[in-house]
């Protein structure tokens, strides 16, 4: 499977990643080598089988739920300690809106 | 005592016969490990106030002549990709270079409720992506058997740790192989238990569906202990089962007569010639036993790492998607507007193989591909899994090799993303269908590196695979 610098650049803006002309570059060999053997897949006749997305194990129905009980959740605080600009209670970021 | 061959019986025996305080343990351990750690880098934080106040508290207990917990006063490292409440956590990247967590994750609180004593955070892969440490933006680890070598990865800060004798037990995550390889190339024990075993709460998410947290140590029973103590339901992982925890360590003792092991002819066809050497070897030493071996077949090996790549790249591309300088890490000082500040944060902060890794996952997932590769992935995982469900029919536990070949020159293979993903072969498959297994000492290649062989059994069965690895340890002398 052949990727164009183009497709890269295209899945770069997807994936919200500043790269570099010569990333740009190197991604486009790195994944068209990894494809091209990924579509190793093909071999195989999967129509009859169900996509797995989980290992999942027999239980009882409410096994994954917890008990409904209260619990305190961080503090409004401590959630904007890791913050790299806060202010007033909120994360800060950019302007969004162009004025 | 000698620090760097700690064992937790001994750790215990020491404490109550008086011989150190915990306080007196903990202090030698860290100054031990801070002297010895420039050797490996195998550590990125010490957590000496920590470590200090868990000592104490243990020392309190045994004071006040109550009971102690399975870990009291065993000294561990933790892999920098699991939160720990107040005491940096990376994940071995730039872009979390400043996180302090605001919680601990469910793992380290159980281990330092069992007394544990958390001394600091081992150096991983970025993100846990990886399969020689090298990917770390703090530096490479280096194996502590061979020093130019990589102690693999992405675990590799916790296996060279345990090697290096600067914990007696340690953490790590695993989601391809990342605490079996590292293991298996650095000389010790290394355990992924079954999926759900161990609550993921507060392991920075790489690839949901994948991921585990287990144990290394430098004996079987440790490892037993240690994931006895961290094992089980926790409400605040939906994905954690809902099932009794065995006493592993108390059955480690009955016997393995008549176990019927499985060798898969598609895992010995292509290992290195020493590595093969060793692990037949091995099966010779649980024959003697009294394992009964016979061959089986996993048809769908060689299409697991195509499946294991794209479903893992698909899950870490959406699972990453939430470091982008808003809420902690590193934030691109260098834009204007949101969107560039998103980007130019993920550009600036991710590594290179994380950074590949993101763009994969987003290709696979994207308008027109999602169909021809995720879900064709999906499909044939439950293939791999039902190659498992069908072997485990007949026998009650796997043997073979953890990775094709020793550990590898650092550098060797940094440069080839193809060629690194294909040395995972024989531990995907595992993780993929998400059953216990790990790696046990299986001795050394002429030069001296140590060969693991891996031990799978069917899901919620790591007893039978403690048993074995412990019985295969005490018969073959293969104590790290």
């Amino acid at each position: 499977m052949k990727l164009t610098e183009e497709n890269v650049r295209y899945v770069a803006g997807l994936a919200n990643l500043t790269l570099s002309d010569q990333e740009i570059h190197q991604y486009t060999a790195d994944l068209s080598g990894i494809l091209s053997h990924m579509e190793k897949l093909n071999q195989l006749d999967t129509s009859h089988v169900e996509p797995m997305t989980q290992v999942l194990f027999a239980g009882q129905e409410n096994d994954s739920l917890r008990e409904d009980i209260e619990h305190t959740p961080l503090s409004n605080d401590v959630a904007l300690a890791n913050a790299p600009l806060a202010g007033a209670g909120y994360f800060k970021v950019p302007k969004v809106i162009e004025r | 005592m000698n620090i760097a061959k700690l064992t937790i019986p001994a750790v215990r025996d020491g404490l109550l016969g008086k011989q150190f305080s915990a306080v007196e343990l903990t202090t030698e351990a860290l100054r031990f490990a801070q002297d010895e750690n420039p050797k490996t880098n195998a550590y990125l934080t010490f957590s000496d106030q920590r470590a200090l106040a868990a000592a104490a508290r243990v020392d309190a207990l045994i004071a006040a002549g109550q009971p102690l917990g399975p870990l009291a006063g065993v000294p561990i490292a933790v892999k920098d990709v699991i939160v720990t409440k107040d005491v940096k956590t990376t994940c071995a990247s730039k872009i979390l270079s400043n996180y302090l967590p605001p919680y601990d994750s469910t793992a380290v609180e159980r281990l330092e409720a069992a007394g544990g004593i958390l001394l600091g955070k081992a150096n991983c892969d970025e993100f846990a992506m990886g399969s020689s440490n090298e990917n770390s933006a703090f530096g490479p680890v280096r194996n502590p058997v061979a020093l130019d070598r990589v102690p693999g990865g992405s675990s590799g800060g916790s296996a060279a740790a345990v090697v290096q004798g600067t914990a007696v037990v340690s953490l790590g995550s695993d989601t391809g192989g990342s605490i079996r390889q590292p293991a298996s190339f650095c000389g010790c024990v290394g355990v992924t238990p079954t999926y759900g075993r161990v609550s993921r709460y507060g392991l920075v998410a790489f690839a949901s569906s994948l991921d585990h947290i287990g144990p290394f140590s430098r004996n079987v029973a440790d490892s037993a202990t240690l994931l006895g103590a961290i094992a089980g339901r926790d409400p605040r992982d939906a994905t954690s089962a809902a099932r009794p925890v065995p006493d592993y360590a108390a059955l480690l003792g009955d016997s393995v007569q008549g176990l019927k092991l499985g060798l898969p002819k598609e895992y010995f066809a292509n290992l290195a010639p020493e590595t093969g050497d060793r692990i037949m070897a091995g099966v010779e030493v649980l024959k003697k036993l009294g394992c009964e071996i016979s061959e089986v077949s996993l048809p769908h090996t060689e299409y697991a790492i195509a499946t294991y790549y794209i479903l893992c790249t698909a899950e870490l591309s959406a699972n990453l998607s939430r470091f982008d300088g808003v809420r902690y890490g590193v934030r691109s000082p260098n834009s204007h507007t949101l969107a560039d500040m998103y980007k130019n944060t993920r550009g600036e902060g991710f590594g290179a193989e994380v950074k590949r890794r993101i763009m994969l996952g987003s290709y696979v997932l994207s308008h027109g591909y999602y169909d021809a590769f995720y879900r064709k992935a999906q499909k044939v995982r439950r293939l791999l899994t039902e190659d498992f469900t069908r072997a485990f029919e007949h026998v009650d536990a796997l043997i073979t090799p953890v990775s094709p070949f020793p550990a590898f020159k650092i550098g060797e293979k940094v440069n080839d993303p193809i060629q690194m993903y294909l040395s995972d072969i024989y531990t995907i498959t595992g993780s993929l269908a998400g059953v216990p297994c790990m790696s046990v000492p299986c001795g050394t290649t002429a030069e001296g590196l140590p060969v693991g062989m891996q031990i799978l059994t069917n899901h919620f069965a790591e007893d039978v695979m403690f048993r074995l690895a412990h019985q295969f340890e005490k018969a073959g002398g293969f104590t790290a």
